[in-house]
């Protein structure tokens, strides 16, 4: 974890400092502010991954001495099959269109949407298929 | 849902994988599914279809130019075949097959994960990628024609003044929806690497591709958001009222260029990052040599994601609205890391033993093409220079030049891991014919137009006027598309012709990451067992205990020192 | 938002250290750029005015660092190609790191990128000043053609397409151009002048040269600008300074006064009120 946190960290400081050189020489804030937030966005993961390197103890995938046997147990739980990633799609395909023919398209992909959302929720729950 | 049991070396949990997915099949598999491995050949698939929709785009506009007036299309037709191979060549085509492809089935098996870390987003990326292509592509149905305006779309002219009807907005939506395809997959790829790797398998025993994905994935994050922004204010532009992009209510039509250039500068790396990864990963197996200074490669690939955030106005150089000293030297201080890259790719073959494989023979390719793509580049990121060549020929022939080399990588990568996707390896000779095509052509058709460039010819001109030596350039350069072309058909034929002809066995090629330690193709959540890892290679130590990774001139393994310490 | 970007070529931003610094790398170059007359142009032309020619000096630097990289590159990787193909099955000695060699390619790189730095700065600060000047030529550019105005002067030239408007300059004097556009974006571009410019709605962008021959030279619009972009085409006529006052004053006739008060009029009014962004005329060639 701790490479992890010190590549982003690394990265932010590096677009800070960019940021700060650039800014002050051009005087244009849409590149100033766009870098800005560009070290915002390595700031904001980087930081908890280091909060959290500090904390956790070393896990068997930064330890390069470690066995296959120390990772056995569960990985994660993974979904076997699920439609909800196609409806969800198929939502945000009617929506997109609705901003080029017209409103009335919202309503099928809204609803599309909205199934989506409710349906994978409750996949979750209930545990989907397979 | 399925409790993913961790493989390892002494235990089999083949009850528990070796299950053939008794789930659906057929078209609904299709829709339904969450494996990576089927989700990222659906990608493969799709984006080679898009490479030749595209591709077919650009013959056309190539034979409308081999004369200077040709009479082929119409200007507005040829406006749109442009736009629309540009669009289709770098948002359909490069990006999703670079991180949604081969980066899709192969960056969990190399670091020994069961799946992708979001398996329904990542089915859900697939899905916007292919309706945000169908959007963008069904343009061309529209009564106005596709989008006009050039694949950067810039501002004033893609406002609705200019450019009316559906097409355009056929093209924002499509970005739109393929802009969150991409997001989603950088989201996907970043948490797999950094949750789901095997145990052993540490940051710096990744391979250089898993390695250069990830940082793709991080510059996606960065990047595509601000694309995505600035589509949406360019919609409102064009539809609610807005004067975001035009001066005429108090907005800046350049701001659209920061935006646009500001994702598109570090576009160029997302798209050439998963390529570079490919070729170090073929030609380090086909020298049968570890990566040369595998370290060295990916400080090398974290310097030009850090410097790939401070470049973006080199593109506006004759803008005269930008700093140019600034972007110069951040620019012209990319050449570093790259020239790190390409000689580590050479100590790579230095000394091996090289096996002139296809994949081989178009890593090679890429080498040669992406130099000249490369030393070309120098020039535009000075600013007189670019002063000179700007929206001439001598940039469209620089970036084909690159994306070229990214066309020979991604045909390295085809080759190279089809036989563990598919299970079965492609017709070698009918392979190297392809090379030779693509190759060759790649280079008739790049070398007039930087001539034509510098004899003063203009981009985006459907016709151009009658000066001496130009039409002998435009019919070379022709030929050379053509023969791209005759490449991608020999492609398309081998897929045919090699249809389960040649199995291919797990490991074919005497590789050296973990995607060859389990079967071709892997089964349902990759592996039954893994080998201890104790190096970015871990199936060459398995298969060559005896032939670890040197430091120079001494018998010293690398690593060794962690190992005894423990 | 972008109307306080200096300029680059502002010498405020540069310190004497700097500036000396650079001199010394720019020597080879200098060197090099005095001995321009026997080395090849890799393709491309002194063309006919003074930044021109520096620029073209810069493009043989360039070409020759890349020759020399690109080459010994090509020769390294041609040598392993041919001598290290397989030949058995042994397998090679697995050499991972040679820290020293990886540091030079490192830094020798680096070195030739500040080089290069510096070299384009030499060349960029002459090509982007902008000295006090009697000639000023204001260029409108506008879908899908060209006006040079002349101000102080009768002289008004406009031209649409193919019409391929002509702007008259005096050669060996200094010539200011202040480039604009009243619709979308367009390049103003010379290739005899190894130069181009923006032309940006809302914008004034100022350039100044000095052309070294006379003579007619093919211009045209590089940037995008919608449908009939193929043929925005122009041309710069280069006179002697006294053909240059001779053709100023067939403008001065009553009729040319009250043309060019008109056309300076309207772009003025159409620059100052912000141009509602209209198509143009779209009924060429019918």
């Amino acid at each position: 974890m701790k490479v992890e946190a010190k590549m982003l960290l690394f990265l932010g400081l590096f677009f800070g400092a960019m940021c700060a050189v650039y800014w002050n020489w051009s005087l244009e804030n849409a590149g100033g502010v766009m870098m800005f937030a560009g070290m915002l966005l390595c700031f904001l993961p980087g930081s908890y991954y280091y909060w959290w390197s500090r904390r956790m103890k070393e896990r068997p995938e930064d330890n390069p001495n470690a066995t296959q046997a120390e990772g056995a147990g569960v990985i994660d739980t993974f979904p076997g099959s699920s439609i909800f990633p196609f409806v969800l799609g198929m939502g945000a395909f009617f929506t997109v269109l609705a901003l080029v023919f017209g409103v009335w398209l919202l309503v099928p992909g809204l609803a599309l949407a909205g199934w989506a959302f409710l349906g994978g929720i409750g996949e979750g729950r209930r545990g989907g298929t397979h | 849902m399925t409790d993913v049991l961790a493989p390892t070396p002494t235990q089999h949990h083949d009850d528990h994988h070796g299950d053939e997915h008794h789930g659906p099949t057929g078209i609904v598999k299709w829709l339904t599914t969450t494996d990576h491995k089927i989700i990222g050949l659906s990608y493969t698939v799709t984006s080679v279809l898009m490479l030749v929709i595209g591709g077919f785009f650009a013959e056309i506009i190539r034979l409308q130019l081999s004369s200077p007036n040709g009479s082929l299309v119409s200007l507005a037709q040829y406006n749109e075949l442009f736009t629309m191979h540009g669009s289709v060549m770098i948002y359909l085509f490069v990006g999703p097959f670079a991180f949604g492809a081969l980066a899709n089935i192969i960056v969990p098996i190399q670091i020994g994960a069961p799946d992708m870390a979001f398996p329904r987003l990542n089915a859900l990326s697939y899905w916007l990628y292919l309706t945000g292509s169908i959007t963008m592509l069904s343009g061309f149905f529209t009564s106005g024609g596709a989008a006009n305006f050039g694949w950067v779309g810039y501002a004033p002219l893609s406002n609705s003044l200019n450019t009316p009807g559906a097409g355009a907005d056929l093209w924002i939506g499509g970005l739109l929806l393929t802009g969150f395809s991409a997001i989603f997959t950088g989201v996907n790829l970043t948490a797999t690497i950094f949750y789901l790797r095997a145990p052993g398998m540490t940051m710096f025993r990744m391979p250089i591709f898993t390695w250069n994905l990830l940082v793709t994935g991080i510059l996606i994050l960065l990047a595509f958001p601000v694309l995505t922004a600035g589509l949406i204010m360019l919609y409102c532009d064009r539809h609610f009222g807005t004067h975001i992009f035009s001066n005429t209510g108090g907005g800046v039509p350049v701001l659209w260029q920061h935006i646009f250039w500001f994702w598109g500068h570090p576009e160029v790396y997302i798209l050439a990052l998963p390529m570079f990864g490919m070729v170090t990963e073929v030609i380090a197996v086909f020298s049968k040599k570890p990566v040369f200074g595998y370290k060295g490669m990916i400080f090398a690939t974290l310097t030009i994601a850090a410097l790939s955030l401070g470049v973006w106005a080199h593109h506006m150089f004759t803008t005269g609205v930008v700093l140019l000293p600034f972007f110069s030297i951040m620019s012209l201080l990319i050449a570093v890391p790259t020239g790190i890259k390409m000689f580590n790719w050479i100590g790579t073959m230095w000394r091996g033993q090289i096996w002139f494989s296809t994949a081989m023979l178009m890593s090679l390719g890429f080498l040669f093409t992406f130099l000249i793509g490369g030393l070309t580049g120098i020039y535009l990121a000075s600013p007189p220079l670019d002063f000179f060549t700007h929206d001439t020929y001598f940039v469209v022939a620089h970036f084909h030049s690159v994306v070229m080399a990214l066309v020979l990588g991604a045909m390295a990568g085809l080759f190279y891991w089809g036989p563990k996707i598919t299970g079965y390896i492609l017709d070698e000779r009918l392979g190297k014919a392809q090379f030779w095509f693509l190759f060759l052509g790649s280079q008739v058709f790049t070398f007039p137009q930087y001539l034509l460039g510098l004899y003063g010819m203009s981009r985006r001109m459907a016709v151009y006027p009658e000066q001496p030596q130009w039409q002998h350039l435009n019919e070379l350069s022709t030929l050379g598309a053509l023969m791209i072309g005759v490449s991608t058909i020999l492609f398309v034929i081998n897929i045919g012709y090699s249809w389960k002809k040649y199995p291919a066995g797990d490991n074919p090629w005497d590789a050296q990451t973990l995607e060859w330690f389990t079967t071709s193709p892997p089964p349902h959540h990759n592996f039954y067992r893994l080998p201890q890892i104790r190096s970015e290679r871990p199936t060459w130590d398995y298969n060559h205990p005896e032939h670890r990774s040197l430091e120079h001139g001494t018998d010293h393994v690398v690593g060794a020192e962690t190992e005894a310490h423990a | 938002m972008l109307k306080s970007v200096r300029n680059s070529g502002d010498a405020r931003t540069r310190g004497r250290a700097s500036r000396r610094a650079r001199r010394v790398l720019a020597l080879p170059f200098a060197a090099l750029v005095l001995s321009g007359c026997t080395v090849p142009g890799f393709g491309a032309s002194p063309g006919d005015t003074t930044s021109s020619q520096s620029t073209f000096h810069l493009w043989q630097g360039f070409s020759i660092g890349a020759v020399i990289v690109g080459g010994l590159t090509l020769a390294l990787m041609l040598w392993s190609i041919v001598m290290h193909r397989q030949k058995g099955d042994a397998i090679p000695k697995q050499t991972q790191y040679n820290v020293p060699l990886e540091i030079i390619y490192t830094v020798i790189p680096i070195l030739i990128v500040i080089g290069l730095f510096a070299a384009t700065l030499v060349v960029e600060n002459k090509v982007v000043a902008n000295p006090k000047t009697d000639v000023i030529v204001n260029v409108n550019a506008f879908q899908w053609g060209w006006e040079f105005l002349y101000p102080g002067h009768n002289a008004v030239v406009y031209g649409q397409t193919t019409q391929s408007p002509v702007m008259v300059i005096p050669a060996n004097e200094n010539v200011h151009v202040n480039l604009t556009s009243t619709d979308v974006i367009h390049g103003f571009y010379v290739h005899a002048f190894n130069f181009s410019r923006y032309a940006l709605p809302g914008v004034t962008n100022q350039f100044t040269f000095r052309a070294t021959n006379t003579g007619t030279f093919f211009g045209q619009c590089t940037q995008l600008c919608g449908l009939y972009h193929s043929y925005m085409y122009f041309r710069v006529k280069v006179v002697s300074p006294a053909d240059y006052q001779k053709w100023l004053a067939t403008f001065n006739t009553p009729k040319g006064e009250a043309a060019a008060k008109a056309a300076a009029a309207s772009l003025q009014q159409q620059l100052s009120t912000g141009v509602p962004t209209l198509p143009a005329n779209t009924k060429f060639g019918r």
